[in-house]
């Protein structure tokens, strides 16, 4: 089953409806509540993360027989050392972000720890895409 | 503990519309007071209740993707309408009380109520 959400990037507050969305389809697909979980946390901090720093963009959500796959594409400011942004606690987010409780630099790791593969690639002035897979 | 338990000993408000009879089967298994949504996402581990000073959407949906099951606002702050709406969507049961964010955690890890 393939899936595809387009991500405002002007309405910070909006964020989180596609990973929603998919924990709903998951839940109805009889999917074990861990797994669910897993693809939800991570889901939702990337789709955080193409808001506020990518500026928008676009998630693919695939679900086969032996994993989800979650892709997330943005055309953003490119992230300039992916090593660094990996980082616990590196976060280039802005005091608005901060005060609505994001910005810890705890998202990438986070999404690392949730998914059992993550590939990063950036092009600085090109845009990030982020693919994760849980496997089922 | 039982969600109608964490409701007495806070004196808390309940803004969803989940009765009394309801709360007392819910059960929680560990709190957790924070305001900083980042750090929820990264080592909250139980189903339970967010005693949070924080208030906008993405606490709501935080909880969602996290399956905790009840919020507490602190410090008498009361939610809007369409935060209210959003947590009826997903059964998520919204309290409030006057108590600040140390006391409220204070009062209820002293009832038992411990992580
Ligand atoms: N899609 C993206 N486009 C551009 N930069 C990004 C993108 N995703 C992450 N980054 C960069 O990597 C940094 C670390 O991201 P991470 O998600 O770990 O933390 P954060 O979003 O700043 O805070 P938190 O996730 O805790 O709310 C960000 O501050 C930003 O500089
Ligand atoms: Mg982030």
């Amino acid at each position: 089953m393939k899936l595809h959400y387009e991500i405002s990037g002007d309405d910070f507050l909006a964020a989180g409806k596609a990973s929603s969305a998919v924990k709903k389809v998951l839940s109805q697909l009889s999917v074990n509540p861990a797994i669910i979980r897993k693809v939800a946390i991570a889901m939702y901090e990337a789709e955080i993360n193409t808001v506020i720093h990518g500026g928008g963009g676009c998630a693919d959500v695939i679900i086969s027989p032996d994993n989800i796959k979650m892709i997330f594409k943005d055309n953003g400011p490119g992230i300039p050392n992916i090593e660094l942004a990996m980082k616990e606690g590196y976060s280039t987010a802005t005091t608005e972000i901060r005060e609505l409780g994001f910005g810890a630099g705890m998202g990438l790791p986070n999404m690392k720890k949730y998914s059992d593969d993550m590939v990063v690639t950036s092009e600085v002035g090109k845009g990030t895409t982020v693919t994760m897979t849980v496997n089922l | 503990m039982k969600l109608i338990e964490v409701k007495n000993i806070l004196n808390a408000t309940v803004f969803t519309n989940h009765s009394d009879d309801y709360l007392a089967n819910v059960e929680v298994n560990q709190a957790c007071g924070a305001d900083l949504m980042s750090d929820v996402l990264a080592y909250v581990k139980d189903k339970g209740l967010l005693l949070t000073g924080l208030m906008n959407l993405q606490v709501i949906r935080t909880a969602e993707m996290m399956d905790i099951n009840s919020i507490c606002f602190v410090r008498g702050k009361k939610p809007s309408q369409d935060l209210i709406d959003l947590a009826n969507d997903t059964n998520l049961v919204l309290l409030g009380t006057e108590n600040p964010l140390y006391v409220s955690c204070g009062k209820l890890y002293n009832n038992g109520l411990i992580c």
